[in-house]
């Protein structure tokens, strides 16, 4: 990858950025990478123009084309209040709010009473409010509303924290009420533009010059950072997110080398500072399993020094902790790979930490698009990990914390698997029990997570926002179908989605993913046998199914073939499969469903 | 530093940010000149020249600005 690529993952040169956005944007579309491709309305209570041409770069880095609308200067509320045909016809998948404090209209003033100041406040609060019901009511989609930074004077001083007059006070109010909103509205982020500000330095972010002379809400070089915050936002709702950590052993989980200075030896703990670091960040990495992030080992040691390693009294990570432990003298490249294949995830949604840049030079020229995190010394481990956004957190479900003991049981029914002469006897083994039923309310979320997440088994690699997701639900012409599978090893939760679409007395199948660890289970073929049942009930004698071709989903070509379909028509790399439900036999019978 | 050293560097500037493959700075050229130097481009110019020649512009000093000529004299001025 051209080093100027680099620049769009942490650390940031923001300066360069802004130079170069030109070339590096021709570099990004250069690299013929598949994108997914989304709109975007961002409406701006400041100026937008800079902005969008460098979250543009951050969003083409993870994956993303959008096509970007922006509103007039400051006319945020306007365009969606005052029905906006051109808004409504640009049919965002995002709007972005980018207001800040200068958009406040209603700020307190130091005579006025508590009621005054509570009439304020709600007067703000309802306008907010009213603006993003609209906005849900009229164009349905996901909206991003900043909260807001804490501005560059304090007229109170530090009493402006605590006192109803303070404008911080108020905005810590505001910012309150916009969280209260976040939480029970799904479909709405927060971008905590206030870290951002912070972050930043707020005597830097806040150039006044910039303000009066082009109503940029920060400073000009702070740019980068602000696209890169939202940015993160986007890509984890559209599914770019990593999915697992490949982390290095000696000095980068303790200090030394366990081979030569023994497990005594090692740094980790609460004696030495270097040990403080170490411990810190092992904490680090552990609270990411609560995300669903897959921690993996790859050191070169022999297998039970590093095992006693992550013995020691003083660690925080266990031998349990991770999914796969490769501590051999292989390359780490090659390691890397066989790690993803184990957890039938891609190399490139991994990320390495590794102390040696060797290292890690050698897994980011080895393995295509791989994702190399260079970090410097134990203290600044966490920081430079951190602020890259890797695992950017936009819902949590049930699925991301059970997912380390979902992955586990996958790797104990690998080793079961490999104690059966015959596959379908292990098959039957599991004592497996498929739901399989029409979405239904509580799993909307990981519904729409999935559609977003899964690459390889995707038949039409169509991505479908939460509220998208809904309204097919909701829709008499469509058929849902979302399986949950148990096995005696454990739940493995909502892994498979499909969505047929009835026309008269055709089905066409718009939407067919499953999770790749449920693969060669028969899950595949229960989906199926579900919708061909759903269907025949409603009287449809032809189904239509189709594959787009992307870079990722080359398992599932010939999947209708398999399935008794087809070939229809061919359109370039797309196929088009047909078959009819008479004298259809079901594909499957090992897995108990309930329907 | 000296004008056509300032010069050299500030081709370098707008040719990168306005997307242009040539382009001739004289002390006369203004925004209606150049292809792309609209309001919008300018407030990236002026970041990029802050940057590259490490000081900040005050306010009226942008405002001000008239053509190139007065640019450098300007530039000359700060770094002087």
């Amino acid at each position: 990858m051209n080093d100027l690529l680099y620049q769009l993952q942490y650390p940031t040169d923001p300066g360069l950025v802004l130079r170069k956005r030109n070339t590096i944007r021709k570099l990004l579309l250069k690299t013929g990478e598949k994108r997914v491709q989304k709109k975007i309305a961002i409406l701006g209570g400041s100026t937008t123009h800079d902005i969008r041409e460098i979250l543009d770069l951050f969003l083409l880095y993870n994956g993303i084309e959008a096509e970007f609308y922006e509103c007039e200067y400051n006319q945020y509320y306007e365009e969606v209040m005052f029905n906006n045909e051109e808004l409504k016809s640009f049919r965002p998948d995002i709007v972005w709010f980018h207001t800040s404090y200068r958009n406040i209209l209603h700020t307190p003033d130091t005579r006025d009473t508590r009621e005054e100041v509570e009439e304020k406040y709600e007067a703000e609060v309802g306008r907010f409010r009213g603006m993003w019901e609209k906005c849900t009511e009229e164009l349905g989609c996901t909206i991003i509303q900043n909260n807001f930074e804490y501005p560059f004077y304090r007229l109170l001083g530090n009493k402006d924290a605590s006192d109803i007059h303070g404008l911080t006070n108020y905005i810590q109010h505001l910012n309150a009420a916009f969280y209260d909103y976040a939480q029970s509205h799904e479909n709405f982020h927060i971008h905590d533009l206030n870290y951002v500000a912070a972050d930043y330095g707020l005597p830097r972010w806040h150039d006044l010059s910039a303000w009066y002379l082009y109503k940029y809400c920060c400073r000009i070089e702070a740019i980068p950072c602000l696209a890169h915050s939202v940015a993160r936002i986007i890509k984890s709702l559209y599914g770019k997110n990593k999915k697992g950590f490949v982390l290095d052993l000696d000095n980068t989980l303790w200090g030394g080398v366990v081979g030569d200075d023994g497990v005594q030896n090692l740094e980790i703990g609460s004696e030495t500072a270097a040990a403080q670091a170490y411990q810190e960040f092992q904490q680090y990495l552990k609270a990411h399993q609560g995300l669903g992030v897959l921690l993996n080992i790859n050191s070169k040691n022999d297998r039970e020094n590093a095992l006693a390693g992550l013995a020691h009294p003083e660690g925080v990570l266990r031998q349990e902790d991770f999914i796969s432990i490769k501590a051999n003298w292989n390359p780490k490249s090659r390691n890397m790979v066989e790690i993803a294949q184990e957890l039938n995830l891609l190399p490139e949604s991994l990320v390495f930490v590794d102390d040696n840049p060797a290292e890690r030079e050698i897994v980011s020229t080895q393995v295509p698009h791989a994702c190399v995190v260079p970090i410097s010394c134990p203290e600044n481990y966490i920081r430079e990990i951190d602020r890259a956004g890797f695992f950017e957190v936009t819902s949590l479900s049930q699925d991301d914390l059970a997912r380390t003991q979902m992955y586990k049981a996958n790797a104990q029914r690998v080793q079961a698997a490999q104690s059966f002469g015959n596959y379908e006897d292990y098959l039957r083994s599991l004592d497996m029990h498929a739901e399989i039923k029409p979405f239904s309310a509580v799993y909307m979320a990981r519904i729409a997570q999935l559609t977003n997440k899964s690459n390889q088994f995707n038949l039409t690699t169509k991505r479908y926002t939460q509220a998208e997701i809904e309204a097919a639900a909701a829709d008499p012409n469509c058929i849902t179908l979302y399986g949950k599978l148990t096995d005696k090893f454990g739940d493995n939760g909502v892994v498979s989605v499909m969505i047929g679409r009835q026309e008269k007395e055709t089905l066409h199948i718009e939407l067919f993913l499953m999770s790749c660890r449920v693969l060669k289970r028969g899950m595949e073929q229960a989906m199926m046998d579900e919708m061909v049942r759903h269907a025949m009930e409603r009287g449809i004698t032809r189904i239509w199914g189709y594959y787009y071709r992307t870079a990722k989903n080359g398992m599932v070509a010939e999947l209708y073939r398999d399935f008794g379909f087809t070939l229809a028509e061919t359109r370039g790399d797309d196929t088009v499969w047909v078959r009819d439900t008479e004298n259809y036999k079901n594909l499957q019978s090992i897995i108990t469903i309930e329907h | 530093m000296n004008r056509d050293e300032i010069y050299a560097k500030l081709t370098e500037i707008f040719k990168e940010n306005l997307d242009l493959e040539e382009i001739e700075l004289t002390d006369t050229t203004t925004a209606d000149d150049v292809e792309g130097w609209d309001s919008l481009a300018h407030i990236s110019l002026i970041a990029a020249i802050e940057q590259e020649f490490g000081f900040r512009f005050a306010m009226k000093e942008v405002v001000n600005l008239h053509n190139v000529g007065e640019m450098v004299d300007l530039i000359l001025q700060k770094i002087g």
